[in-house]
């Protein structure tokens, strides 16, 4: 056993100056850890609080136990190599990252895709959509102390995956979008699936309201607690569930469609409170939404060629290497020397499950990017904590980390 | 609705340094000092309305001199359209006054700046490294900081690796 | 096992004690509720319905370091946590094992870079390591069964 020495912080109190209140100092609240290993804490979040009894006076978040050197990492990948790094960025969104790469790959270089692939996208960013959705859902529930939600949530998360490992061979990170279209086509087996899940999963959304909506341990436990106005979460950089729970009507799927979102109908869910319960009523509703867009695009998906036809940047298809001498060569110069885009600076933005997830490129015509930077929505989140934690219990706080759907993966990178 | 480009070089002619479009997005150049200013007015005025941050990403483009930028990238909720704004920098004790005044969203990314780059942002409330543990040397994103790559350890140079490699003990 | 009954019907059966220990550290093996990155959602899979590692007398995660037993080093383990978890590998109590889930936890993985430590076992022993990025549940589950058959290996001349 260590001595008490051990356990009491070592440091001078007069370092915390302006990051705590002044009645820390004195005494008079206390000071408190939480992680980076916590349960509730959804990875490795680190919170300093700052406590009068029961009630977080001051939250001061400490990040960056999760910080991988993504960003410095894709500098030294070629465009192609460096998809695989994105897929763990977000790592319960995989291919809505690789999307925003891929947009911004394919903005830099004026590159078309074809509507297959549009539609394949948008279709597989949905399901995505609707697998983040469920992690949050169960984990959210689990923090609150409905135990039975994770159960549930993860048996149907498992049919997303089947559906994912189907298309690329992997259940979570896919690489499966590349910039021109799509790594290959979907097999057969894949639309049944799909239609299997749409029919089988809204009595799901169904049992899991049941379970929660109504309940009144859940609305004890999550009304009226981390409020955010829309002034507010619009200053704060919040987008996404949390920025539409505050009531604003803003979802980069409608304002600036990419990817054929135009073609398809959805509602946006808005909240009226901004509180934990109303961005819960959201994703909820997201999950039905996402739904529909997937019917939409099952219905309608196009036929052709999911892949580029612009050999400049995209490899020929493996049909092609036997009886084209061209198609060699495209295929040999790709793969190791990569391809040169214009020399420019893109931020393209999409919608993430968590918000908005853009990416900034620059090229500087070399094979590989002068500077990728993400900018990711749990980061901006997590800035936004301690406004919405101030003033409650540090019973609440747990609900509040939960309902802004934080992965440090993202936060970090 | 206003063009951000000759609003902004109307309001404040000397502190516009260039303008670029580049795909269809529009990158105005500004000096450093008055970025504070040109944020406020491009968030204020009738017509421009950038209401919202998205994004401040610092970009290290060594060995150039200027060798620093900062981008800002803005968003109108009103008109529905962005607008970049690129600060650039010198390479020794690169600096400019922070944005946390007008976009509190700021906060965090220009940390984080000035974490993996050391740009410092005069006027910041709380400048501290955000990623990187606190006694950290150096700025990873930098161009000259190395990325730290270790011998990958394969069949044939097995042997060689394990003798430099540490291992834990209980 | 090799449970004799040597007196007839008196109900009482002799074992080897340290066949009984290790059966005992095996069946109620609780690991510590510790995910890093991508690998923990797997562990959470596997611990959800579908995979329900309970059926290995492992369904109780600790969140606690002092009431765990084996820790699961799940994702990337980065400079800045590298001493976190050394010292939450300190607090276990003994007897403690360690699982390296995943390629990055193992070798770094594709992050060959100034953050992440290549290879938890720079920082604390490893027992097991599994491949894949992220494993499947059925790989983490293999990793287990491949630790229990391990323990089960124990010796109590190995414990003095």
């Amino acid at each position: 056993m260590s001595g008490l020495q051990d356990s009491v912080w070592a440091g001078d109190i007069q370092q915390l100056k302006g990051l705590v209140s002044e009645r820390a100092l004195s005494g008079e609240t206390i000071v408190l850890n939480m992680g980076p290993q916590h349960p509730s804490t959804h990875g490795v979040l680190r919170l300093m609080l700052e406590l009068d009894g029961e009630v977080v006076v001051n939250c001061v978040p400490d990040i960056g136990y999760l910080h991988t050197g993504i960003e410095k990492n894709m500098e030294a990948k070629r465009y192609e190599q460096a998809i695989t790094m994105t897929d763990r960025m977000d790592y319960l969104n995989p291919l809505g990252n690789n999307l925003v790469y891929c947009l911004a790959i394919e903005k830099i270089i004026d590159l078309d895709v074809p509507p297959r692939a549009q539609y394949l996208r948008v279709l597989l960013a949905e399901l995505t959509r609707i697998n983040s959705h469920l992690v949050w859902l169960g984990t959210h529930a689990l923090d609150i102390g409905a135990m039975s939600m994770f159960l549930y949530c993860f048996r149907e998360r498992e049919k997303l995956l089947d559906i994912f490992e189907m298309v690329s061979g992997q259940r979570m990170m896919s690489t499966y979008f590349r910039p021109g279209g799509l790594w290959r086509d979907v097999p057969e087996e894949f639309e049944p699936a799909v239609r299997d899940f749409i029919s089988y999963f809204p009595a799901r959304i169904d049992d899991y309201e049941r379970l929660l909506t109504d309940n009144p341990l859940w609305l004890d436990r999550t009304q009226g607690i981390g409020f955010l106005s829309a002034q507010d979460a619009i200053a704060l950089g919040c987008t996404g569930p949390t920025l539409r729970g505050s009531g604003v009507n803003w979802d980069i799927r409608k304002a600036i469609p990419y990817s054929s979102y135009e073609h398809f109908e959805f509602d946006v869910p808005l909240g009226q409170h901004g509180d934990v319960y109303d961005r819960y009523l959201i994703r909820v509703e997201e999950m039905r939404q996402s739904l529909r867009i997937v019917q939409q695009a099952m219905d309608n998906l196009p036929g052709g060629p999911v892949r580029s036809n612009d050999r400049k940047y995209v490899p020929p298809p493996r049909s092609e290497l036997g009886t084209s001498m061209e198609a060699v060569i495209h295929h040999f110069k790709l793969w190791t020397e990569g391809f040169r885009p214009p020399e420019g600076e893109v931020y393209v933005r999409v919608e993430s499950p968590r918000g908005e997830l853009g990416c900034y490129l620059i090229s500087d015509g070399s094979p590989k990017p002068w500077r990728v930077h993400f900018r990711t929505p749990s980061l901006i989140h997590l800035s936004a904590l301690p406004h919405m934690a101030k003033g409650y219990l540090i019973a609440d706080l747990v609900g509040i980390i939960g309902t802004v759907d934080i992965v440090l993966g993202d936060a970090d990178r | 609705m206003l063009d951000p480009v000759e609003a902004l070089t109307g309001a404040f002619p000397k502190a516009v340094e260039d303008a670029q479009e580049f795909r269809g997005e529009i990158t105005v150049i500004v000096d450093a000092d008055s970025i504070v200013e040109v944020c406020r007015y491009c968030r204020d005025a009738k017509g421009l309305e950038y209401n919202f941050l998205s994004d401040v990403a610092g970009v290290d483009y060594y060995p150039q001199e200027p060798r620093f930028a900062v981008s800002y990238h803005l968003y109108s909720m009103v008109h529905n359209r962005s607008l970049r704004l690129k600060v650039y920098l010198s390479g020794d004790e690169p600096a400019l006054p922070s944005v946390t005044g007008v976009f509190p969203a700021a906060n965090w990314s220009e940390r984080e700046i000035y974490d993996l780059f050391g740009v410092v942002f005069t006027g910041h409330p709380d400048l501290r490294r955000l990623l990187m543990p606190d006694g950290w040397d150096g700025h990873p994103l930098r161009k000259d900081y190395p990325l730290g790559y270790e011998t990958v350890q394969f069949s044939f140079n097995f042997d060689e690796v394990d003798k430099h490699k540490p291992y834990a003990r209980e | 096992m090799g449970v004799t009954s040597k007196l007839g019907d008196l109900g009482i059966v002799t074992v080897r004690l340290e066949d009984t220990v290790n059966w005992a550290r095996t069946r109620a093996m609780w690991p510590m509720l510790f995910g890093l990155a991508c690998c923990a959602i797997e562990m959470m899979s596997t611990q959800a319905s579908v995979y329900d590692l309970s059926r290995f007398g492992m369904e109780l995660m600790r969140p606690s370091p002092r009431q765990s037993d084996l820790m699961i080093v799940a994702g990337r383990v980065t400079r800045k946590m590298a001493p976190v978890l050394r010292q939450l590998y300190d607090q276990m109590p003994d007897p403690k094992w360690v699982i390296s889930m995943g390629d990055c936890a193992s070798c770094g993985g594709v992050f060959n870079n100034y953050a992440i430590v290549q290879g938890v076992d720079e920082i604390v022993p490893v027992d097991v390591y599994i491949a894949g990025c992220p494993p499947r549940p059925e790989q983490l589950i293999h990793g287990i069964i491949t630790l229990h058959e391990r323990v089960k290996q124990e010796r109590i001349t190995d414990w003095a």
